[in-house]
Parts: structure tokens; sequence; C-alpha cells
């Protein structure tokens, strides 16, 4: 188990700037994901972590030994940086079977033939895929190639190991198999990971620890919980959630002595003080976080079903407000007819609020554990 | 803690070491980019220091001006070639004459070789014309042979007894000699090249009809387009930059080809630019030989540039392959066997024929009598006799022969070696440094041997290593200096095959090994090696084809001491030995087919396509 450090990381490709400034820190032992949209930066990072990109500035530390630093002119080469690496294209060599896929780099490591083979055998159990070692990849479906490369980064035994959205190329169903699987080998390794990806799904499972990035930019790192809970800006609260957050615009208001956002036909009591000059905010709330009645009750508003997608174990619902568009997520199949009115209530303490110009949360931006 | 740098962010001085380091670092760990530096300086030095020389050597007085320039100092500036060629009492014979032949030969050669060429293109790819198999088999055949193998045949058919010695076939038989123009010149030239070269227009023109979807003509047709419109706006336009392309490589490869120009123009005193600069070399005027190797550098040049904005496609010329998709053929109905027939005709007369004659021609004792009954295997099989042939023995028997075909071996084998390695390093240090100057600075310089008409590249050769150069001796006449030629003039295909085979290969298959330790000779030996070997063994092997019937190129680099097959069959041929000639010519080809087989066998019947690159 290693600490990884990195400290004001910056690297640009000619005039793109990939990650403009960057501090992080990964706990030993823990799995932390960066999660962000195509071109953020995340990629780049795990790059510059493995040592495949040399960034322009800032360090790069494993525990106490010292990787990179841009300052002092030190740089340890990717071939002693001792990590475990999975690639996308899980980038099996064609040309070599399993077997020699593995052990490869373990032979360069000068490890004995018995050590080589018992590790092979070792890894190759892990994956469950024993039988398939004398196998050419071309030989194995994407599945099994998966857990091929996945052997092949274990049976390094390296402390830290890095993963570049190695589950993107497989079906739905096999990505839900593997994700259970990649859960269980973290905790059986208890390696350091850092796992990059774009599926907030995979993030919020497997993480102890979510980054999300943009535009070369950490905009939060929490657990999952407090990201999913307690988003630091509108780009996390947005980018997170399948169906995606709701969003409503007003302006700060008084009503019976208490301060709240005026949203039209929806008005939303603020948890707190405004900070000073904040005129228009952002109330954000999670689509299963509002309650559903079909028949009306006080206080609750008033709106008519628009659309209706039953996913099987949940229901979308799109209602509509005088001036919103308001997306709910209830659990069931449900069935019902389009135009029937519903009355929903937002659960107060689920709002988050944002400052509309800032974009950035007023109220929950250190949000405990 | 002490690890961390108080200011992490910033950058060192300048100057400072650990900012040194740092550059340092980022130039060793990227060694696409040391290879990139070290193969851009040996192909600088292979390319463009050579064609330097030749401009420097053409601006000075050379020690040979000094018999028509007396007062001349060596090595001083002058213009004295560039008058010799250009204006002087001499520039009619020497520029003018030799440039229109030039232009006339490649222009009439061009048109013909294309519009054959792109005829049987049509028939074979879109039509349901018969035995499709063979006639694609064969049509690529000349593209493989040397291009002079049918001037050799038209030798043998339409000799006359205006220059000597035996008479051809025709006069043997009907007892009639054929008019000079049929026998030598300008109309013998234009016809065996361009039977020789339609197979350029053929090969890039079948492939990118290939790739014009008949769904696009379909479309065409919906929207109410006629037949003809069809054609002109939509299958015409896509065929253009094919189109262009051969018609630049056509007339680009007749600008430098010698063989053929030598063999049926230099008896009738027909001069291109080719056959007058072997002469002017050969005449010891190396300085008139340079001046015209550049201007056949600056043709070939303005007609790539010409074609780059008419067509608007840069490096049109380059490539054209395609997946096959679905296509209609077209059915010709009535006409069906007519063309057929009259493909196997044009076929027989060009691919079969001369080959035909070629061996008739082996095999009758006395030349000039072909008869049934005279037939003899002396000249591949006979020991020494005095009374045939002046006692020069057939092929088996002859050391000059055997030593010739070893040296061509040799040369193939050594240009196919040193082509895949070289071919295999710029394609590494080109793709994985795309994007960066270097890269393509690299490529730019591996391509521009395409651009030197081969006999000009030859005359470069002779300019730039008949004398020492820095640390490196003398080295025309040796049998280094057709090795480097060969390799430099198979360049522009081989890297081409490189970065073809680097291309496959992706990043993240040699930065997994880089993580696991592996270091880069590591990663080449077991990764990169293994992976690009099946595109660049069948690059290897193509390079040796053309290696081994290579003329044009090295002809005037030939000595008695590094005399190859083609070298042999020219000077036999030159001898009036012409049953040597014929033998020798045959046995080349087939070495050459053998190779073939193997390039067959390699890339699974794939391996002419990869030709389409030369």
């Amino acid at each position: 188990m290693e600490e990884i450090h990195l400290t004001g990381i910056r690297k640009s490709y000619g005039k793109e700037v990939a990650v403009r400034h960057l501090d992080l820190t990964v706990e030993p032992g823990t799995f932390l994901t960066i999660l962000g949209p195509s071109g953020c930066g995340k990629t780049t990072t795990l790059r510059v972590i493995a040592g495949l990109e040399e960034p322009e500035t800032g360090e790069i530390r494993f525990g106490d030994r010292l990787i990179f630093s841009r300052q002092k002119g030190v740089i340890v080469p990717p071939e002693n940086r001792n990590l475990g690496l999975i690639f996308q294209s899980y980038a099996l060599w064609p040309h070599m079977t399993v077997e020699r896929n593995i052990t490869l780099g373990l032979k360069q490591m000068g490890l004995s033939a018995r050590e080589t083979e018992e590790r092979l055998e070792a890894a190759l159990e892990k994956v469950q895929m024993k039988p398939y070692q004398l196998r050419y990849p071309s030989e194995l479906s994407g599945g099994q190639q998966q857990r091929v490369a996945l052997a092949r980064m274990i049976a390094s035994r390296s402390s830290i190991l890095l993963m570049d959205e190695p589950l993107s190329n497989l079906d739905a169903k096999l990505r839900t198999e593997m994700r259970g699987e990649l859960k269980r080998l973290h905790r059986d390794l208890e390696a350091t990971t850092v796992y990059v990806t774009h599926d907030q799904i995979e993030a919020l499972t497997l993480s102890d620890m979510v980054v999300v990035m943009d535009k070369g930019l950490v905009k939060q790192q929490g657990t999952p919980y407090e990201i999913y809970h307690h988003p630091a800006n509108l780009f996390v609260a947005d980018f997170i959630g399948d169906p995606g957050i709701n969003r409503l615009t007003g302006a700060i208001g008084q009503k019976n002595g208490t301060v709240g956002l005026d949203c039209g036909d929806l008005w939303l009591p603020i948890p707190g003080d405004p900070p000073p000059g904040a005129k228009d905010l952002v109330a954000t709330i999670r689509p299963e976080r509002i309650n559903v009645s079909t028949e009306a009750r006080e206080d609750w508003l008033k709106v008519t079903l628009e659309s209706i997608q039953p996913k099987g174990a949940d229901t979308i619902l799109q209602v509509r407000t005088e001036h919103d568009s308001i997306t709910l997520l209830q659990p069931g199949f449900i069935r019902m007819d389009l135009g029937d009115p519903l009355w929903i209530d937002f659960e107060a303490e689920s709002l988050n609020f944002f400052d509309a110009e800032s974009e950035d949360n007023l109220f929950d931006r250190r949000a405990p554990v | 803690m002490s690890l961390t740098t108080a200011d992490p962010g910033g950058t060192p001085p300048i100057l400072s070491r650990s900012n040194l380091s740092y550059h340092l670092y980022r130039l060793v760990n990227q060694p696409e980019k040391i290879l990139g530096l070290l193969c851009l300086a040996l192909l600088s030095f292979l390319v463009l220091v050579p064609l330097f020389e030749i401009i420097h050597d053409a601006l000075v007085y050379q020690s040979y001006d000094l018999a028509y320039r007396p007062e001349a100092k060596v090595g001083s500036f002058t213009l004295f070639h560039l008058e010799r060629v250009f204006t002087g009492p001499l520039s009619r014979a020497l520029f003018l004459k030799p440039l229109f032949n030039s232009v006339a030969v490649g222009a009439c050669v061009t048109v013909l070789a294309v519009s054959v060429g792109t005829g049987l293109a049509w028939l074979m790819v879109r039509t349901d014309i018969g035995f499709k198999g063979v006639f694609g088999a064969l049509a690529v055949v000349p593209y493989m042979m040397p291009s002079w193998v049918l001037a050799l045949a038209w030798l043998s058919l339409f000799k006359n007894d205006r220059i000597g010695g035996n008479e051809g076939m025709i006069t043997s038989f009907f007892g009639v000699q054929p008019p000079d123009w049929v026998s030598y010149g300008f109309f013998p030239i234009v016809i065996c090249l361009a039977l020789h070269y339609y197979a350029y227009g053929y090969l890039l023109m079948s492939g990118a009809l290939a790739t014009v979807d008949s769904e696009l003509e379909e479309a065409g047709a919906i929207s109410g387009m006629n037949r003809r419109q069809r054609l002109w706006r939509i299958t015409f336009p896509l065929l253009l930059p094919a189109l262009g392309s051969a018609v630049v490589l056509t007339f680009i490869r007749i600008l430098g080809t010698f063989g053929t120009p030598a063999l049926l123009g230099l008896p009738v005193r027909f001069f291109t630019f080719s056959t007058q600069i072997y002469a002017s070399l050969n005449a010891r005027n190396s300085g008139d030989a340079f001046v015209l190797a550049l201007v056949l550098i600056v043709m070939a040049i303005t007609f790539i540039w010409i074609n780059s904005r008419v067509i608007g496609v840069r490096r049109s010329f380059v490539t054209l392959t395609g997946k096959g998709f679905r296509q209609r053929e077209i059915k010709l109905g009535a006409w069906r066997w007519p063309a057929t027939i009259a493909v196997a005709i044009f076929l027989g007369v060009t691919v079969v024929l001369p080959m035909l004659i070629l061996l008739w021609e082996s095999l009758v004792i006395t030349p000039g009598e072909y008869t049934l009954k005279g037939l003899t295997a002396h000249f591949w099989i006979g020991e020494s006799d005095i009374d045939i042939a002046n006692g020069e023995p057939g092929i088996w028997h002859s050391p000059g022969i055997l030593n010739a075909l070893w040296n061509t071996i040799k040369l193939g084998v050594l240009a196919a070696l040193f082509n895949g390695l070289l071919g295999l390093l710029v394609g590494y240090a080109a793709v994985r440094g795309r994007g960066t100057l270097l890269a393509r600075w690299l490529e730019g310089v591996a391509f521009a041997p395409y651009i030197f008409p081969s006999i000009a590249l030859g005359a470069i050769y002779i300019g730039m290593f008949s004398a020492p150069w820095g640390p490196i001796p003398a080295l025309y006449g040796t049998f280094t200096i057709l090795v480097l030629i060969t390799v430099v003039k198979n360049l522009p295909f081989t890297s081409r095959t490189g970065i073809a085979a680097i291309l496959q290969i992706d990043k993240s298959l040699e930065e997994t090994a880089r993580v696991q330790g592996i270091g880069w000779f590591r990663r080449m030996a077991k990764i990169i090696v293994p992976m690009a070997s099946s595109g660049v063994i069948a690059g290897m092997l193509l390079t040796f084809i053309t290696a081994t019937r290579e003329l044009s190129l090295i002809i005037l680099l030939l000595s008695p001491a590094n005399m190859v097959l083609t070298g042999v069959i020219f000077s036999y041929n030159e001898h009036d030995m012409t049953q040597h000639s014929g033998a020798v010519t045959l046995f080349l080809v087939m070495i050459i087919v053998g190779a073939n087989v193997l390039v067959r066998l390699v890339t699974g019947g794939g391996g002419l396509a990869g030709l389409r690159h030369t």
C-alpha cells in the first residue's frame, strides 16, 4: 500500500491544456475514481501518474519515493515505477498466448521460473481464466480478454494499480458482472487504485473516493455519497445522476418572515443566510427525492403528467408545472395516463442551492461525510 | 514532508541542472525522437546531400572541363555547364532535342498507357467479362518485369539491317526489311513503353474503381441522371485523383526510364533525357549530365505540383486502397465474348508473346535464323565453344553471368534487408512522433526519392560518390553504391509499408510493456518487430523484386566489378549477342516470378496490392 501524491501538476499538448492545475492525494489502499466527460483531463492524469506523459510542472510522490519533480529535475521512468496498468483496449499482445502475455513482464522483473509460475497460476486463478492459459487473445471473448488483462496487472503485484476505462468495451451485462469482480479484487489486493471512467455508475459503485474533473480542473473530490448528495457545484450536480438532477431557477425573496427561493409557483425555503449580494439562485433536487401523490394534498404542488417511462424496477415520470418541467423517479412499474393531475412535494433536506453566477453550492461546500 | 518543494507548481531556471536533466530525460525516454533524428540524419545524407552535391558540381569547373577551357580553375564557380546545355552551340543536340523527345515520348506513352489501363480496369472491375482471374494475374505481370523486356522482344521481331549484325524474325520469315521507323526510334519506344506501363494505370484505376460504390451511381440514377451524366458527374470526379496519380506516376517513370530508349533509340541516335545523360557521362562530360539530371528533377517536381494543384488532392498519387463494396456488374451482353477475346489477345501480345519470342531467340543456334530445326540449349547450359558466339559459354558455365547472378541476388537481398529495417524504423519514428515537426520532416525526406527520376538519381550518386566524401571512400564501381541507391530509391515505398505496419500497433500495446518494466530494445524485439513483421516482410520481398529488375537506376553505376544481370543483358544486347540476352532475360524473369510466388505465399495473395505503392 502506497500513497499517491500529486502537487501542482500541469500538462498541455501544444496549445491544448489537458490538465490545468491538479493537487491530488490518494490515500494508501483506497480506490479512487477520476470521473468526467471526455477531454476533461482524466486520462492525462492517469498517464502522468504512470509516467507515460511528463507534466510541465509539479511533483509526484509514491509514499516516500519522489517519482517526479519538475523543480528538482527528477523523473523516474515508467519502467521503474512498479505499477500495474490496464487500458480500455486491454492491450493484450496478439502474438502471444495468455501465459506469455502475463509472464513477459514477470521475466523482466528477474523472477525465478518457480516464482513466475506461481504468480501466473495465482493471477489466472483470481480471474478464473486458468483453462485458457494457452489460448491466443483472438481466441477469447471480450470479457475473457478483459480478465487476462486484469490477470496481467495482478501478476505484477504492484502496490499501485491504474485503470483506464477498463469496462467500457464490455456489454452492459458483463460490465455489471466485472464491476463486482473489480470490487472484490480490490478488497483482496489492497492496492492503491486509480480508476478513470466517464461512467458515473462505475464511479459510484466502485470507489472509496471520487474526483470529478472538467476542463483540466478538479470540480469536486469526495466520497460517492458526498458527490451524489452534496455536489459542490452545478457541474457536478448535473453530471452525476441518471435521470439527471432537477434544476429550479429563482430569485431570493421573503415570505412570512423566512428567506426562500421564489420559483414562480414554487416557494423553496433556504436553510441559512444567503451570502450578501446573491440574487438569483439555482436549486437542485434528485428525481427520487420528490414525493408524488395521485390525490390532492395541502401545500403540495399540482402538476400534469407529460411522459412516463417504466424501466422495470422503477419508473421515470416527466411532469409539468406552470414554468418548469420536472423529472421524478418512483419505485415500481407505474402505469398512468398522460395528462393526469399529480401532486408533488420536495424533500427540503435534499435540496441544494447554488449561486446562479458562480455555480457554487452555497451551503454545502464542506458537507460532513 | 521534507520531500515537498516550496513551490511545486513552478519551473526551474532554464539553465539549471534540474531543468536540463528534465529535458534530457524527455529526449532519452522518447526513443522515437532519437530514432527519428538518426533516420533523418541518415536519409538527409543519402538523399539531400547528393542533390546539393550535383547542384554544386554543375556550377563549378571540373577537371575534365579543362579540355574546353584550359584557363579555367578547377573548383571555381562557373555557368559553363549551364551555357553548354542551354545556350551554347551544342544546346540543340544536348538539351532541346532530348527535351522534345522525352516530352513527346512521355506524353504519348502516358496517354496511351493510362487509357489502355483505365479501359482494362473498367472491363475487369465493372463488367462481367470472362476469365477475370487469369486476366487479373496476367495484367499485372508487366509491373513485375523489367520495362525493357518488350524492347528486347521488339528487336528480335523487327530488327533490320540498319546497324548491321543479324536481323529480326520479320526479315527472316518474309525477307523484307522493316522500315527504320518501325525498327527504331520514337514509334517502337512509345509502343513498348505503353504496353509495359499500362499496368500502373490499370492497378491504380482498378483500385479506384473498386472503391466507387455502385450505390452512388444508383443514387444518381434515382435523381434523374442518365447514363452519361452519371459517368461524367459522379464516377469520373471520384476517379479523378487516381487518374491524376496514374498520369503522374507513368510520366515520371517514363522520364527516368533508360532501358527501352537505349535499346531502341541509341542505334539511330534518338536521344531522350535519360540516354543523353548516359551518353554525356560516357563522354566524360559529367557537368552536362548533372545539369540534365537537374532539369529532369525540376520537370518531375513541376509535374507533381501541377497535378496536386489541378486535382487538389495532396499526395493523391500515394494510396488508393479500398474495401470492396457490393458492386453491380454491368452486363456486356452480346459484347461479352468479343471483349473477352480482345483482352485475351491484348494480354497475349503484351505478356506471353514477348516471353515466347525471347525463349525462341535464346534457343536458335545461329542468330537471325529462326527455324525449328536449329534449336539448341547451348546458350543455357552449353560450355564454351569457339564456333558459337565467339566462345561465350551458356548461362550455367559463364563465370561472368554467374557472378552477375550472385550480385543480383545479393543486391536484392541486401536492399530488401536494409529497406525493411529502415522502413520499420522510419515507420516507428514517424508514427509514434505523429504531429511533431521531426516526424513530418522524416516522412518528407523519406518520400523525396519518389520525385527523382531513376536515371537522375543515378547521376546524383555518381556526382556524390565518385570521389571520397569525408570519411567515406569513393564508391563508384563498388557493390556498396548499388545497395545504397537501391535502398534510397525504394525508400518511399518501404517507409510507407513501415508506417502502415506500425499504425496497426496501438500505442497502448507498447505502453503496457513499458509500465511492466520492459525497456525499449526488448519492446522492439518482443512486440513491435513480431507484430509488424508480416507487412514488412511482404514489403521486403517486393523490394527484392524491384531491385533485381532495376536497370535505369544503376546503369550509370555499373562496372565489371559490380555487374548485375540487367547490366549483363544490356551489354550482351549491345554486342549483338541476342541469344545470350534472351536467355539471361528469361532467367531473370524466372527469379522475379519465383520471388512473386513467395510474396503471394507470405501475404496470402494480397502481394500485388502492395505493389500499388511503388
